[in-house]
């Protein structure tokens, strides 16, 4: 597993080089659309996806004894049970009655890390997303879980009164506007076929296909970061480029508009960790 | 005739009320919002508490009443503060520098940032340039189409400076009513719409 591994990384940085090369020699649009479609292809083959390192590392983190408690992840219940994992992630996020709270994947492994092991979770909020020599154990264990939900479709959670509310919450955020431009997730996710720049934006405003092809792909290895990234990241950024406050890491609008967007996502076949640009 | 207006007139309100009955109350929001931003620097979360016509935009989804708009039109247009000068167009070039860069307003931003209009996130400018969105429509040969006219220039800068002093809800950024943008920057920008030597007008 190793071996073919470093090549994919040569391979991935030759495609970040193609991509810096497409943008610079301008083709007519509907060439380069072609051209940023055919990358798209080439990275979406999964034996050059250096995401799965982030799976085999966080396969390790959970059966590690860590903490005051000396104790690994295992008796974790993501939703299925304790250790379950198989489908865990196509049901996430979804209300835990333990802690009395819906909860994304990220906040319930805060949780059982503050619960089960006794871990300092301000230290691993402080390493959330990972850089050139800092591992996140937030993006290899949400690796690892999510790719035990690859291939099934996301069924998102809405019996509970709090899913229910989550889910409404999540939408009329999805339409708030605010921060200098007065920008909101819809300004760029409620149409059909719109661009910024030569970008292409999913319509997230409407049921279907675009919604269920985002985030049946999240978890994804950031060609352009080198880093494997889960939908914690994907809002953060996404709340940057809208010119919004620093959103914190774990809460309750994030998970709210994840249930909105799962909602509007059903049934998208899950494919993680993927790649992307 | 009669029959289906007032049908259609039902369906609209019956719709609204599905609307709002949907949305959770101000307050609910609020609490969400304030977990997830509420440890940001005070001067940042001021940026999301919307003003009198925001908050109408974000609860009618953009969808403002005919009411609603008049009041926000009215409103809005009084935010808008033309050049003392009277002088509408800068320098195109600069102006091209201001279209062409995204930087600003970012929290990964240093604080002293100076912030671009970012319009080719958006709009098509300079015909030659491949790389532009589409959210807002083309604005290439812009000066030239409306044949330089004074009324459409100053048209043009009080959408860039208040754009729902223009259209309601409008999905543009306010630039000069949300100092994103000073006068001079978008004077700037008016100049590479309006001046006949820049690219977009050739």
């Amino acid at each position: 597993m190793k071996l073919p591994m470093i090549g994919a990384a040569v391979l991935a940085a030759a495609m970040t080089m193609a991509a810096g090369h497409l943008t610079a020699q301008s083709p007519p649009l509907d060439d380069s659309e072609k051209e940023i479609e055919r990358y798209r292809q080439m990275l979406s083959d999964p034996f050059s996806n250096p995401g799965f390192l982030a799976v085999d590392r966080g396969e390790v983190l959970w059966a590690e004894k860590r903490g005051t408690k000396n104790a690994s992840l295992e008796a974790c219940d993501l939703g299925e049970g304790p250790g379950k994992l198989e489908g865990a992630f196509a049901k996430l996020p979804r209300y835990f009655a333990d802690a009395d709270k819906v909860m994304d994947t990220e906040q319930r492994l805060l949780w059982c890390m503050d619960k089960i092991q006794g871990l300092d979770t301000r230290e691993v909020v402080t390493r959330r997303f990972s850089g050139p020599a800092r591992a996140s154990d937030m993006e290899d264990l949400v690796a690892f879980i999510a790719n035990k939900s690859s291939d099934m479709k996301i069924q998102p959670q809405l019996s509970h009164a709090k899913e229910k509310e989550m889910a409404a919450v999540g939408e009329a955020l999805f339409y708030t506007r605010g921060g200098v431009n007065d920008f909101s997730c819809a300004t760029c996710h409620a149409e059909e076929g719109k661009r910024i720049r030569l970008q292409g934006l999913p319509n997230l405003s409407v049921k279907g296909k675009p919604a269920q092809e985002t985030m049946a792909s999240w978890p994804t290895y950031r060609v352009s970061q080198s880093a494997l990234r889960t939908m914690q990241h994907r809002l953060w950024d996404c709340y940057r480029q809208q010119r919004w406050p620093v959103p914190g890491y774990g809460t309750d609008a994030l998970t709210a508009l994840t249930v909105f967007l799962q909602k509007q996502a059903e049934g998208g076949e899950i494919k993680v960790p993927s790649i992307k640009r | 005739m009669m029959k289906h207006i007032f049908a259609g007139a039902a369906l609209l309100l019956s719709a609204g009320a599905a609307l709002a009955d949907e949305r959770p109350s101000q307050a609910v929001i609020d609490a969400y919002l304030a977990a997830t931003f509420g440890k940001a620097p005070p001067e940042w979360q001021a940026r999301i508490k919307p003003d009198e016509s925001l908050a109408v935009c974000n609860t009618t989804r953009n969808n403002p009443s005919s009411a609603q708009s008049e009041a926000m039109l009215k409103r809005e247009s009084a935010r808008v503060s033309y050049p003392a000068d009277g002088k509408f167009l800068g320098d195109w070039k600069k102006g091209y520098q201001v279209a062409n860069n995204g930087r600003g307003g970012q929290f990964s931003d240093a604080p002293n940032t100076v912030s671009g209009g970012n319009c080719f996130a958006c709009h098509q400018l300079d015909p030659k340039e491949v790389s532009f969105g589409t959210l807002g429509p083309s604005l290439a040969a812009y000066g030239k189409d409306r044949k330089y006219d004074p009324e459409t220039i100053k048209d043009a800068y009080t959408k860039i400076y208040n754009s729902m002093a223009v259209v309601p809800c409008s999905n543009m950024p306010r630039f000069g009513v949300n100092k994103v943008l000073d006068e001079q920057q978008i004077k700037d920008v008016m100049a590479y719409l309006f001046d006949p030597e820049s690219p977009v007008n050739k």
